[in-house]
């Protein structure tokens, strides 16, 4: 029974995000428009977008490599499995046992350098300055990124995410100084991760904020559809984690019963809509910074990491 | 079991003397090089049958020293660098069968410094591990200085050589305080006896120095990026593979076995801040680098960084008393040991092909390669990925290991550890993430893009042996990340050897287990693969049902720069990036602060006709602070020395009669005590 449950809930969890997440990047898109006065395109567009560009016929560069048209699948594939790891609206889904934070950073990282190879396939001054770019700002964000798991695997004593998950909503941790600083680092890696503002701009291609969009310039039709759906659901598995880890309540526990799951299908969608709602506003209302500036907006996140870390020894010490 | 190993090791002695007539013709060359693979897959057979049925015994040779006899033993430690050495070294061997036309100087010392090698990792005394040791220095020093044609060769050979001598004139300290301690040379004696107070200390401090200088830790690591690319390259990838593990050998022979359990947790801590310093500066180095080899040479500083990072956690979790940790953190380093070496080996060999076939070792002459040269190409992308540690590649799952022993170095309870582990972390996490940059711009620059120069656009695929002895080791790779926990269970004699009997290897069947005894983290590297390759299977179908028109080929789109005109037939040259303009992020954000690069640009004024120019280098920070003032030191005791000379009679009859008058009274004093 459980293991049918473990499935049936994978299964659900899997068609879920992938649903979800051209409405997370559309809703995004069109909160931000409201915000600055404009009407928005509806949180739809980002389907017809992707329907729009399947149909196109793809062009590769004459000396386009097997990498241009490999590597979407890579990024797609690598993000998917790492988001299908991520739990949503209950606990104990089939992929549990091999959902691992660790594992979650590495298949970002073969996303990442999928992309970061496609950029540099054709040998185009833009794509190289993205793939540069990019994989140096990951040199920054992964130390914050690991510190602040630290944090959780100090506390929930494994670096799995259903137990993270399952540790931090059943146990009495109440809240914790400590978990607030590792979730402020883990938000600022998000914003670097999605290359959103203040790290990169995704709404326009000046070659200042050239780092993502910058890999995406040769690709088209299909491909292009691709990396756009795996931008979306690397934006979804990131709030999806934060929401996973730090607002773990109203999930369906392991084994849980179909209405279980109903609730926790609307406790995720309104945690995914509040975290939506303050990527919206943040965006809104702060300016891109200088690409030199990025290291030192993640070597806050790593620091904060660290304190948050270094306050569990001092109070695990006490204890 | 031992009779035959040491059969082997005489038969490569053997072969190295032989090499000197056959080293001719290249049909003698193959022979040679043949003869390497057979004695490397025997080493191979025979390592693997001890850590399967166990070696037992100590075998006491017929010669050795005047005061006793040579000792060789197979334990689980021996075996399991045996095994990486067999594996490494046929390779590497197979691989020169396919380049009979290298220089003939390099032939003669190949067998010796795999005997040398050998020798070093199954040596039960002292006196026979520092002989072996010796040896591979002295073999290896030759094939450095083989093209000593030029200029840069040499000078790196000689740093190399002055290296050597330093990790001889500390290990050899290291072991004579061990010995004058325990009576006796063999390791049974010395671990009879283990050092304390500040013996122990001497111990660690000489073990680190001499074993650490050799195996490329920082700030020792100087002469590595000059070495290991000047050597024929399937000799830099024995080197980069191989040799450095030899030394990490003999550091965890030292300390964590023949210094014995007892030692307090602090021991662990020089190896943790040290590996992960030189972690991330062989990281960061590899990312500024322009040559293909330098730049491998230093992702080797960067993962004998990590592996020095497993050891030294296994130290500290072991004087914590936190046995299943201990295990943890040293299959880290032995399974990323293995790994590296087997991803090294095949990217030092792809380097060399790019080399013969592309004519060229610097980035700024390459590129697209990946259309000329196709199976190269998938093999580097195989290396450069367990390299960047991707899952589900090998890098991936020792890296995984290490991490989880990291995150659990909070679990010893004293803060100060607690604090450096979580920098150490977050060092190992960087280090990881600036590999893997290192690794895209390395692929990115040489096999994609366009070719940048004539040379390079000549490219041809390498011949069929060639082939194989890179298509051996790649899937090699793909082989060690699907199956790290039958490794780690062939692994259990060498963890047993380092920590007693009570270690068990963190893996159970094809899972790696992370946590402190209760299992609390898994890594399935096979149900990863088959959830990433029905995902990807069901994704293609998906995509192509909605998508069904082929691909069609136009002129590249470039943001709407126009094409080249015919007279550059390689576009032009500045829309495409450079080695330098890749590495300017990192340059500019790690590398002004950490490394001292500099950036210069060269703009002429309006009305002057020569050409902008720009320029951009960097100054290994070790290299100013220890190795100019170590030469100047150098200098300068050779200068006061020269005095010597004229001294009158008088002078220096005293000065030895001095000297006798000290002798004296030390034996003196040595005698009162």
């Amino acid at each position: 029974m459980e293991t049918l449950g473990g499935l049936l809930t994978q299964a659900l969890h899997v068609m879920l995000v992938l649903v979800a997440a051209p409405l997370v990047l559309g809703c995004t898109r069109w909160l931000k428009a409201r915000m600055m006065g404009r009407r928005g395109a509806s949180p739809w567009q980002p389907v017809r977008d992707f329907s729009k560009l399947l149909r196109k016929r793809p062009v590769l560069a004459e000396n386009a490599s097997a990498v241009s048209e490999v590597a979407p699948y890579v990024g797609v594939v690598a993000t998917l499995v790492a988001v299908a790891m991520v739990p949503s609206f209950a606990q104990g889904m089939a992929f549990a046992p091999l959902g691992d934070l660790l594992l979650v950073a590495g298949l970002l990282a073969l996303a990442r350098v999928a992309l970061a190879l496609a950029g540099m396939d054709v040998g185009t001054a833009f794509g190289g300055l993205g793939a540069a770019r990019e994989m140096s700002f990951a040199s920054f964000a992964e130390p914050a990124l690991l510190v602040s798991v630290l944090s959780f695997a100090i506390l929930a004593g494994s670096t799995n995410l259903d137990l993270v998950a399952a540790t931090f909503r059943d146990g009495q941790l109440g809240l914790r100084v400590s978990l607030a600083l590792a979730g402020i680092a883990m938000l600022a890696v998000a914003v670097a991760e999605n290359a959103r503002i203040p790290v990169d701009n995704p709404a326009t291609h000046l070659e200042l904020t050239m780092v993502h969009e910058a890999m995406l310039l040769e690709s088209s039709g299909r491909h292009l559809a691709l990396w756009e759906f795996q931008a979306a659901l690397k934006l979804e598995l990131w709030l999806a984690l934060l929401a996973a880890v730090f607002l773990p309540f109203g999930a369906a526990p392991a084994g849980a019963g179909p209405l279980a799951w109903a609730l926790g299908l609307g406790a995720w969608l309104v945690k995914m809509a509040g975290f939506i709602l303050a990527l919206a506003v943040f965006e809104s209302a702060i300016a891109k910074m200088r690409v030199f500036r990025v290291p030192e907006f993640l070597g806050a996140a790593l620091l904060l990491a660290l304190l948050a870390a270094a306050l569990l020894f001092v109070s695990t010490g006490l204890a | 079991m031992l009779t035959a190993l040491s059969l082997v090791i005489g038969g490569l002695l053997l072969l190295g003397l032989a090499a000197v007539p056959l080293a001719r013709r290249p049909a003698g060359v193959r022979v040679v090089h043949g003869g390497c693979v057979v004695a490397c897959l025997l080493l191979v057979v025979l390592a693997a049958w001890a850590l399967l049925a166990g070696g037992g015994g100590v075998l006491a040779l017929p010669f050795g020293p005047p005061w006793g006899r040579a000792l060789l033993a197979l334990d689980g430690l021996s075996a399991w660098f045996l095994l990486l050495l067999g594996v490494t070294g046929a390779i590497a061997s197979l691989y020169a069968m396919a380049h009979p036309a290298a220089q003939p100087g390099a032939v003669p010392p190949f067998p010796l410094f795999l005997a040398g090698m050998a020798m070093a990792v199954v040596a039960a005394d002292a006196f026979t591990l520092m002989f072996g040791f010796e040896l591979m220095s002295l073999a290896s020093w030759a094939l450095v200085a083989a093209d000593h044609q030029q200029a840069e060769n040499r000078r790196a050979a000689r740093l190399y050589l002055m290296m050597a001598a330093l990790s001889a004139a500390c290990l050899v300290p290291a072991f004579g305080l061990l010995a004058g301690h325990a009576g006796g040379f063999s390791f049974a004696a010395l671990r009879a006896a283990p050092p304390t107070g500040w013996l122990a200390g001497g111990v660690l401090l000489l073990g680190l120095l001499g074993a650490g200088g050799k195996a490329g830790l920082a700030p020792l690591h100087v002469w590595l990026p000059l070495a290991h690319p000047a050597a024929p390259s399937h000799v830099s990838a024995l080197m980069s593979g191989a040799m450095t593990k030899v030394a990490l050998y003999v550091l965890a022979r030292l300390l964590l076995d023949l210094c014995g359990p007892a030692q307090p947790l602090w021991w662990g801590v020089p190896l943790l801040v040290v590996g992960a310093c030189t972690a991330v500066l062989g990281a960061l180095r590899a990312n500024l680098e322009d040559d293909t080899k330098v730049l491998l040479a230093c992702s080797t500083i960067e993962n004998v960084g990590l592996i020095a990072i497993g050891l030294g956690l296994a130290l500290a979790f072991r004087g914590a008393d936190l046995g299943p940790l201990a295990a943890l953190a040293a299959g880290a380093a032995l399974l990323h040991a293995l790994n590296h070496g087997v991803f090294k080996t095949l990217l030092f060999l792809v380097a060399g092909s790019v080399l013969h076939s592309a004519g060229s070792r610097r980035i700024d002459r390459l590129g697209g390669l990946i259309h000329a040269m196709p199976v190269t190409a998938g093999c580097a992308l195989v290396g450069i990925a367990a390299a960047a540690s991707l899952p589900p590649l090998s890098g991936f799952a020792s890296e995984w290991l290490l991490l989880q022993a990291l995150l659990a170095g909070w679990r010893t309870g004293d803060i100060g550890f607690q604090v450096l582990a979580a920098a150490g972390t977050a060092l190992a996490a960087m280090a990881a993430a600036l590999a893997a940059a290192a690794m895209v711009r390395l692929f990115g620059l040489v096999f994609l893009g366009r070719p940048r120069t004539p040379r390079g656009a000549g490219a041809h695929e390498v011949g069929r042996l060639e082939r194989w002895a890179l298509i051996i080791p790649a899937g090699l790779t793909l082989l060690l990340g699907l199956l790290p926990g039958p490794l780690l269970g062939l692994a259990q004699p060498a963890l047993v050897a380092l920590l007693g009997p009570a270690a068990m290897a963190p893996a159970r069947g094809f899972a790696l287990l992370g946590g402190n005894g209760e299992v609390a983290a898994w890594y399935l590297p096979l149900a990863l693969l088959l959830v990433l390759l029905v995902a990807g299977l069901l994704v293609a179908l998906a995509v192509r049902a909605r998508s069904p028109l082929e691909t069609r080929r136009g002129p590249v789109w470039n943001c709407g720069f126009i094409n080249p005109p015919d007279f550059l037939p390689f576009g032009d040259p500045l829309s495409q990036p450079t080695a330098g303009g890749i590495a300017q992020p990192l340059r500019r954000m790690l590398g002004t602060s950490l490394l001292g690069a500099r950036e210069a640009v060269d703009m002429p004024r309006p009305g002057e006709t020569r050409a902008a120019g720009y320029t951009a280098s960097f100054a290994d920070p070790a290299f100013g602070w220890l190795v100019l003032p170590a030469a100047r030191l150098r200098d300068a005791v050779a200068a006061q020395c020269e005095k010597l000379r004229d001294f009158t009679i008088r002078r220096c009859l005293s000065l030895g009669f001095g000297t006798l008058l000290a002798l004296l009274a030390l034996l003196a004093w040595l005698e009162a005590h």
